[in-house]
């Protein structure tokens, strides 16, 4: 059965969350959420670099010898990874130096190669497109919890960064003074990681149990509500003969 | 013929349980909790009863929430609070009580399946936490009460308290000093002092008399296995002297490394945790040399003071590994390497006659 282009959308949001379903890209993941700006920031280079490749290794796939697609992947991630390094630097130049050798990381990034080999080698642009955009989509939001997480407990602040000359994010009165430093260093990545997945995978397997008892619960319904169709057709046929017998007796 | 019964192992039962031997544990730490108020005050014991409270009600509220049996009437709670607290410095503002508690119960005990199944000794873990999250607080100190020196009974309720005042007397432990030292370690102090306790450090390791009574106790009753805290205590005295051989006063260092930290107290009550300690004898003594060479070596090359909480919670890590060294089962022959090694050659020359054997018929 083909899915449904929401479908191939919300996939990467919710049900095969890049980060917290997959369990890809971890690196990035602990390395840059120590804030959720850079987080953020990531997490759309990500996306950028993920819609572009696999586009074109869609375009590409009836062309690419199937021995070398896996260089021939890395060459296309390379150069959209190059160019996003390029425009960041230009345009962002804080957040360019706040994610550091993790931009140019991106080119290994698991989550960007295996929807190349997994996705987008074998469908069609659209489609690769839209699992793009929610793979993408996905790993942002998750990357952006994470730093908002570890920088709120960790550094007492929200969203702060600097885009160009504009500065945002807010202190939190005193509470740098009581922050739990931890949270900004890679022990307290890996605890809020753990955390995280653990308490989405447990409402992950909620939600699908309840799902389960809903369509059992309808069969139910639908089993029952034909053998009372059933009982009433019987009964009905038993009237028409009732009445046919009366006929026969006047 | 009735006067057999017929019945399934276990035949031979023990009236011990979790909950007799967690109140051994408390009964062992009195001793620590007395020390601690007579040195530094009411403060500590108001941290302790905080911490305690804090742990039985996270666990209590845990398994309320996730609808679990309730698990805190096994007094391991109270254990894992009453050890948390007594390795805090007796200045620490109440908070690092109630989240080092909440941790310790919730993250490394409850959310890895309760008593028993936790990868690590909570305590030492939450102690770790609570380093890393607030190292300003947990690295101030304050020097016991001195009632020879001014200090009165009214003294015993403000002394803790009032770290954050600008004439609040702090005072750096032993092991801080010894950081960054080259000469006498230890100018000024004695060994009497530091096993009396009368020097700054965490509320229950400071005073190693009350824990050797403690330690004591619990030998007695058989609830801890004393190999570890001997052999890791021996080791870490050994690798001290070998660490600081080089300088002029290796018996300053070596008793001050003894005595001046959390060694004894950690080597007690939180190296012997059953859950994250290994049992078989080679096991042991492996955990034990290992503990105090990692203890050594952070002490001596690490950036952070916590040479005995690192060593203890990355041995509870590897514990696991450790654990694979069984002991021989009875009846089973002894191992004899020499020939499970002229088997194993013995088998790779069958092999390889088989391959070259292969390769012929295929290169017909």
């Amino acid at each position: 059965m083909k899915p449904s282009k929401s479908k191939i959308f919300t996939n990467g949001i919710i049900t095969s969350n890049p980060v917290f379903r997959l369990v890809l890209g971890t690196c990035p993941t602990l390395a840059v959420t120590t804030s959720a700006f850079n987080g953020l920031g990531m997490g759309l280079a990500a996306t950028l670099v993920l819609v572009c490749s696999n586009a074109l290794v869609s375009l590409l796939r009836k062309v690419i010898p199937d021995k070398v697609r896996i260089p021939c992947f890395v060459l296309i991630i390379a150069t959209f990874v190059t160019l996003v390094e390029m425009l960041l630097k230009r345009f962002v130049p804080a957040l360019y130096s706040a994610l550091g050798i993790y931009l140019p990381l991106i080119v290994v990034n698991c989550i960007i190669l295996a929807r190349a080999e997994a996705f987008a080698s074998t469908n069609t642009v659209g489609d690769s497109i839209l699992d793009g955009l929610g793979m993408g989509l996905g790993f942002t939001l998750s990357l952006m919890t994470m730093g908002f997480i570890r920088e709120f407990l960790g550094a007492g602040t929200i969203f702060v960064g600097s885009l160009g000359e504009i500065e945002f994010g807010a202190t939190l009165g005193a509470m740098p003074d009581y922050a739990m430093s931890v949270f900004v260093m890679p022990a307290g990545g890996f605890l809020v990681f753990g955390l995280m997945m653990a308490l989405i995978n447990w409402a992950m397997d909620k939600y699908e149990q309840k799902r389960k008892a809903k369509l059992e619960a309808e069969a139910l319904h639908i089993e029952e509500s034909k053998r009372y169709l059933d009982e009433i057709a019987e009964s009905e046929e038993v009237k028409v003969e009732n009445l046919e017998g009366q006929e026969v007796e006047a | 013929m009735s006067k057999y019964i017929v019945s399934s192992s276990p035949h031979i039962s023990s009236k011990s349980t979790t909950q007799k031997l967690m109140l051994d544990v408390i009964i062992a730490l009195v001793p620590t909790v007395i020390a601690s108020v007579v040195l530094y005050g009411f403060y500590p014991l108001f941290l302790l009863i905080l911490s305690v409270g804090t742990a039985v009600f996270s666990e209590w509220s845990f398994n309320t929430i996730t609808k679990r049996p309730n698990s805190t009437r096994d007094l391991s709670a109270i254990v894992t609070g009453m050890i948390f607290a007594l390795c805090l410095p007796p200045v620490v503002p109440f908070y690092v009580a109630i989240v080092g508690a909440a941790f310790a119960i919730i993250i490394v005990k409850m959310l890895f399946g309760g008593i028993g199944r936790n990868f690590a000794n909570p305590a030492v873990t939450a102690r770790i936490f609570v380093m890393l999250c607030w190292a300003g607080v947990m690295t101030k100190f304050v020097a016991p009460i001195d009632l020879s020196d001014g200090a009165n009974l009214f003294s015993y309720f403000t002394h803790a308290v009032n770290i954050n005042l600008p004439d609040a007397i702090t005072t750096a432990t032993p092991l801080a000093v010894i950081k960054g030292a080259t000469g006498n370690p230890v100018e000024g102090l004695s060994a009497l002092d530091m096993f009396l306790g009368r020097i700054g450090g965490s509320a229950g390791e400071v005073s190693t008399l009350a824990v050797l009574i403690g330690g004591l106790y619990l030998t007695i009753r058989r609830v801890i296995d004393v190999r570890i805290p001997l052999l890791y205590i021996g080791s870490t005295v050994v690798f001290t002297a070998i660490f600081y051989a080089n300088t002029d006063f290796v018996g300053e260092y070596v008793w001050s490394g003894l005595l001046g930290g959390g060694l004894v107290f950690g080597a007690f009550f939180m190296a012997t945790d059953y859950a994250t300690s290994p049992k078989s004898t080679v096991a042991v003594i492996i955990y034990g040399l290992l503990l105090g060479f990692i203890t050594v070596i952070i002490r001596k090359f690490g950036s952070y003071p916590e040479g005995v909480s690192f060593a203890i919670l990355i041995m509870n890590i590897v514990t696991p590994l450790l654990e694979k060294i069984k002991p021989r089962v009875f009846g089973q022959p002894k191992k004899d390497f020499v020939l499970i090694i002229k088997n194993k050659q013995a088998e790779r020359e069958a092999k390889k006659a088989l391959k070259a054997a292969e390769g012929g018929v295929a290169n017909e």
